[in-house]
């Protein structure tokens, strides 16, 4: 079976987000002055979290078996 | 793109709005069904099946030289990069972006390059974004961008509005920083080169190769087509961005030799100057994703069309799939090792867009004329389309031979034939009007020799091949919002909407 492409979209990105999200946390917030004052790892980190949490979500709904008499869905890509 | 964002303005989004939408609505409404139907698995095969071999030569060789400059131009891109990031020398750089391609090629396939691809996309997106944003709130919104690049455009000597606008300008060469007007641009970019690109994309043949079924194959463009109408929100913009901030604080952009700023490192200096540690780690990804995915695309494409098209049809046939496959092998490290020499040439250029479309204005422009008479004329023979490809190259190159760009020293940009008979206002107006001469020599070169020459291929040869000869396809059955139909429309009127909101 070929793998759903929303697995590593969705691993990627919430391992990167995770990573973004803490090390805003814990950064220095001088750092942030050339992004205009805005802690752009916080923040953005949690975008990419999000968005990979929901990819994920997609790819373990696909996985449920489905009702029989329905058509399987087509593989993505 | 970015780089061109800064040299031209907004105008660059032509690439898109009047370029690659709407090939990218005929290659699915009108070619996929020859490729489908046909399963060539290249551009070259289907030149053969439609002609004879020589045609699939001709156009397998200028094709190969083609991808070589393209990858050649993405390694440039990467190894300035490498130059600006890790303090490294050029030299040093373009080694270590051609090892990364080099790996990267030999580890994967041809479905980790789909699967690669989609990450490619989201990285690209996620990655450029926050800097845009970034960006925008800096210069103070759209308006505050429009009054930086105000001053940038009277500095040039345009009206105030020549990089925001994007026709309103085109009446006149001298009136916009493209030094284009609307009808060189309409057809030479629209025409000639997005339609021969686009329609002739390795890529694109390779998907009809993939897909399911002929309303899948023909549906994949017009999905693709979409994304690409908010790329230049993500691409073009930053370098508007940075030409803007660069002329009203200056020292944005290092200035290169020729006193002139090198728009190529436009994303790379909006990238440091922003981002964080941290976030500017993702964004340095996203920029080396694009180029790789560039790169690398490029080198496969020129492996199997030269393995394929030319090894073994001309060279060796009849060996083992082993074989074969050694030869791929070494073709990928020839077409890496030609691509350092073509980068080396790319450092000539101050925008390796402008490089980017001379090149393919000497192989897609005349090309899509092969195409257009091959699939929609029975008649055309198979001497007709090789000799019409030949004109059509020939004339290209006495084009850019006798003209040259205003600025430019006579050589590699052009009027290398000693006489300059026309000087264009920029290097793109010289690589669109290159293509349109290509395209129309080899228009009517194809169409002349096809009434004097006599039809090698039967009606029943042709099937699939010929619009007239292919069966139409019926799609009744189908609700209408999943016909490849609705959603062309659906992204013509679009993209003639965002030309209207930034006429």
């Amino acid at each position: 079976m070929r793998l759903d492409v929303r697995w590593p979209i969705g691993g990627m990105f919430t391992i990167t987000g995770g990573l973004l999200v803490v090390y805003g946390l814990f950064s220095d917030r001088a750092m942030y002055e050339k992004s205009l004052g805005i802690n752009v790892n916080l923040w953005w980190g949690l975008v990419l979290l999000v968005f990979g949490l929901v990819m994920l979500a997609f790819a373990v709904r696909a996985m449920r078996p489905r009702p029989p008499g329905q058509d399987p869905r087509p593989p993505v890509v | 793109m970015a780089a061109s964002g800064a040299k031209y303005g907004i105008m660059t989004s032509h690439f898109y709005w009047v370029g690659a939408m709407p090939a990218m609505v005929f290659v699915g409404l009108f070619m996929m069904p020859f490729y489908y139907g046909s399963r060539a698995r290249s551009v070259p095969e289907y030149l053969k099946l439609r002609f004879d071999e020589k045609t699939r030569a001709l156009n397998a060789i200028t094709f190969a030289v083609m991808t070589i400059f393209s990858s050649g131009i993405s390694m440039y891109a990467l190894a300035k990069l490498f130059e600006l990031v890790l303090g490294w020398s050029f030299h040093g750089s373009i080694v270590l972006s051609a090892v990364i391609v080099l790996i990267y090629i030999f580890l994967g396939g041809l479905t980790s390059a789909i699967y690669n691809e989609v990450l490619q996309f989201f990285l690209i997106v996620l990655g450029f974004l926050p800097l845009v944003l970034l960006g925008l709130k800096d210069v103070g919104g759209w308006s505050g961008l429009t009054a930086k690049l105000a001053t940038v455009a009277t500095n040039a000597g345009f009206e105030p509005g020549a990089w925001t606008h994007s026709w309103k300008y085109m009446d006149s060469p001298s009136h916009n920083p493209m030094g284009m007007e609307w009808f060189g641009l309409v057809m030479g970019l629209g025409f000639a080169l997005s339609f021969g690109y686009w329609c002739t994309d390795f890529l694109v043949v390779q998907r009809a190769m993939a897909a399911g079924s002929m309303t899948a194959a023909r549906r994949t463009p017009l999905i693709a087509a979409v994304p690409k109408m908010l790329m230049p929100a993500l691409v073009i913009l930053p370098g508007m961005l940075a030409i803007g901030l660069h002329a009203a604080r200056g020292g944005f952009l290092p200035i290169g030799a020729d006193g002139e700023p090198n728009y190529n490192l436009a994303i790379p200096m909006m990238l440091g100057h922003y981002l964080p540690s941290g976030l500017l780690g993702l964004g340095l990804t996203a920029l080396m994703a694009s180029f790789m995915s560039g790169m690398a695309g490029n080198v496969t494409a020129f492996n199997s069309v030269w393995t394929y098209d030319i090894y073994q049809t001309h060279i060796r046939p009849g060996q083992t799939d082993a074989h074969y496959l050694r030869v791929g092998h070494a073709a990928t490290v020839f077409g890496i090792i030609a691509s350092v020499l073509a980068a080396y040439s790319a450092t000539r250029f101050n925008n390796i867009l402008d490089m980017l479309q001379l090149v393919f204005s000497f192989v897609n422009g005349p090309l899509f004329a092969t195409f257009l008479l091959g699939m929609f004329w029975r008649r055309t023979t198979s001497h007709g389309a090789f000799y019409g490809l030949l004109t059509g190259t020939i004339t290209a190159a006495l084009h850019y031979g006798l003209t040259i760009s205003r600025g430019a020293v006579p050589g590699i940009k052009g009027g290398f034939l000693g006489a300059v008979l026309h000087t264009y206002p920029s290097e793109m107006a010289l690589n669109f009007w290159t293509a349109l001469f290509a395209w129309t020599g080899c228009f009517v070169a194809t169409l002349l020799i096809s009434l004097f020459t006599t039809r090698t291929k039967t009606d029943e040869e042709l099937r699939g091949l010929v619009y007239s000869l292919t069966p139409r396809i019926q799609e009744g059955s189908m609700p209408w919002y999943k016909r490849p139909v609705t959603l062309a429309v659906g992204i013509l009127v679009v993209s003639t909407l965002l030309n209207v909101i930034f006429w």
